[in-house]
């Protein structure tokens, strides 16, 4: 006998809905280039050398050609850092001639006086700037050295150049947790918006989530200042799994991956979701006969994530309606069942789960990885500062030199 | 996600009220993109993503424009007269979006 596919149920609640589908994606987000000049210890996508397989500018419009033709209204892309690609510009113009919006994320170390000029005349576009720490001690310690400074000097530029609705985007981690309200005050002083996301165990963020996921305690915090605060902050529906604290959060309280989220990669690869760059969630590549149409449409491993969960330890549990289960690349990369809970339940089931693996469990790893292979400049001193130095005098005045 | 067809929109103290006895058509700057259960609405111009959630719904929208008023479209669409206040709450809320606007004569 066959397996029969749940079938769509008509009318009832829009995250029923949401669970089998849609024909094109909501949030879609393209990355454009693995290359980046940071080396962030949490890089979702372990970027920072440009792959030489990354799709070139033919083959990028094409993908907005095609988005536009599938009515996928705004993209949000990120990378790497997508404005290192030398026809990053050119790309942005492009996809908004084609009605396809781009929300972009950045660094903001390309983001001077004349270019923050330029985005305040185009209509369409929504710039990001990440920052992962309110001071730079916070923010330096995982983004690098210099990098807080970077993202200010792009911010001062967009607010100089009358930027409106421009974004600090935040990484909420265990060491910037306390400074939610700093966040909110810095952001307003540009007369900018805060949008905060969770940290998730994916590419570099596995080696770090161990030491960076915020404590039970802060997550209780931040579900608290995010009932009070809510309404004038951006969070991309990301903190579903917090719904389970007791009150459900605004926005989409679902694991949209596959279901009306994806990824499309730099080389062009689709993915359920941009925290699951892992062979085990590739859906098929934008190069391939029928396109990113066709991956979104019938591949089997979309097809089979738009379906309700229905076994699985989660289901039995009071709160499943509030979370769905949480965050499905958070439990894979922390090599929990995709059917059990979040590695972040705030009901503690996700710590008892963790602390049940098995000694010997080798969590999934990507292979994907693009991180730099030598010392970066400023590079994140989390996990310990470079080993080596980056001037033989840096260590001792003397060192290496032959006085005789 | 509240209300019988829509997301949820905040309403403005000086907001005038919806009027179904005149001509409304879908906003020119609003793409209706088909999907399984109804439509996606996406506003060009305000950016503000919404559903309809039933495909009756999505054709009277669309039909708003070849009518004189609402109740004359619900008619041509062959909604139940019962059917006609939820209709008329649901084209109330995509007003209030800009989703959709007066015809002006």
């Amino acid at each position: 006998m066959t397996a029969v596919l749940p079938q769509r149920p008509t009318g009832g609640r829009l995250i029923d809905q949401f669970e089998y589908g849609l024909d094109a994606p909501i949030c879609l987000t393209w990355e454009l280039t693995y290359a980046c000049n940071l080396a962030c210890a949490h890089c979702l996508s372990s970027s920072g050398r440009r792959d030489p397989r990354e799709l070139s500018t033919a083959e990028a419009e094409a993908v907005i050609d095609e988005l536009q033709r599938m009515q996928v209204f705004y993209v949000n892309v990120g990378g790497g850092e997508p404005t290192v690609r030398p026809d990053f510009w050119h790309l942005l113009d492009y996809a908004i001639g084609h009605d396809v919006g781009v929300k972009f994320s950045t660094n903001g170390v390309k983001l001077d006086k004349q270019r923050a000029a330029q985005l305040a005349r185009t209509d369409y576009v929504d710039v990001q700037i990440s920052l992962d720490g309110a001071t730079a001690e916070v923010n330096d310690r995982v983004r690098g050295t210099g990098s807080y400074a970077t993202a200010i000097r792009a911010l001062e530029n967009l607010a100089e150049a009358g930027m409106k609705d421009f974004k600090v985007s935040v990484v909420v981690t265990r060491e910037n947790a306390g400074q939610l309200d700093e966040f909110k005050a810095l952001t307003d002083s540009f007369g900018a918006q805060l949008r905060i996301t969770r940290l998730r165990p994916s590419g570099r963020g596995a080696d770090v989530w161990d030491e960076l996921h915020p404590t039970m305690a802060q997550q209780k915090e931040l579900y608290h200042w995010l009932l009070a605060n809510g309404d004038g902050v951006l969070t991309g529906d990301s903190f579903f799994h917090l719904s389970a604290f007791g009150e459900a959060l605004p926005g989409l309280n679902l694991c949209g991956a596959g279901r009306v989220v994806c990824l499309i990669d730099p080389v062009g690869d689709v993915y359920a979701c941009p925290f699951a760059i892992h062979e085990n969630f590739l859906a098929g590549n934008v190069r391939s006969p029928g396109g990113f149409q066709r991956v979104w449409q019938t591949s089997d491993l979309f097809t089979e994530l738009r379906s309700p969960q229905t076994g699985g330890a989660c289901t039995k549990c009071a709160h499943f309606d509030a979370c769905r289960g949480g965050c499905m690349a958070a439990k894979f990369f922390t090599g929990l069942p995709l059917d059990g809970p979040d590695p972040e339940c705030v009901q503690g089931y996700g710590e008892n789960a963790l602390a049940a693996r098995d000694l010997d469990l080798v969590t999934p790893k990507s292979h994907i990885d693009h991180s730099h292979k030598g010392p970066v400049r400023g590079q994140p001193t989390l996990l310990g500062m470079p080993s080596i130095p980056a001037k033989i005098c840096d260590e001792s005045p003397l060192a290496g030199l032959d006085l005789r | 996600m509240t209300g019988p067809g829509t997301g949820p929109v905040t309403i403005p103290a000086d907001e005038v009220p919806f009027d179904p006895t005149v001509g409304w058509r879908k906003s020119p700057s609003v793409a209706l993109r088909p999907e399984p259960f109804g439509a996606l609405v996406y506003h060009f111009g305000n950016r503000k993503l919404s559903f309809l959630k039933s495909k009756p719904l999505v054709a009277v929208v669309k039909a708003l424009e070849a009518h004189p008023d609402v109740a004359s479209t619900l008619r041509a669409c062959d909604v139940p007269e019962a059917q006609h206040p939820a209709y008329v709450t649901a084209l109330a809320t995509l007003s209030r979006s800009q989703m959709i606007e007066r015809r002006t004569p």
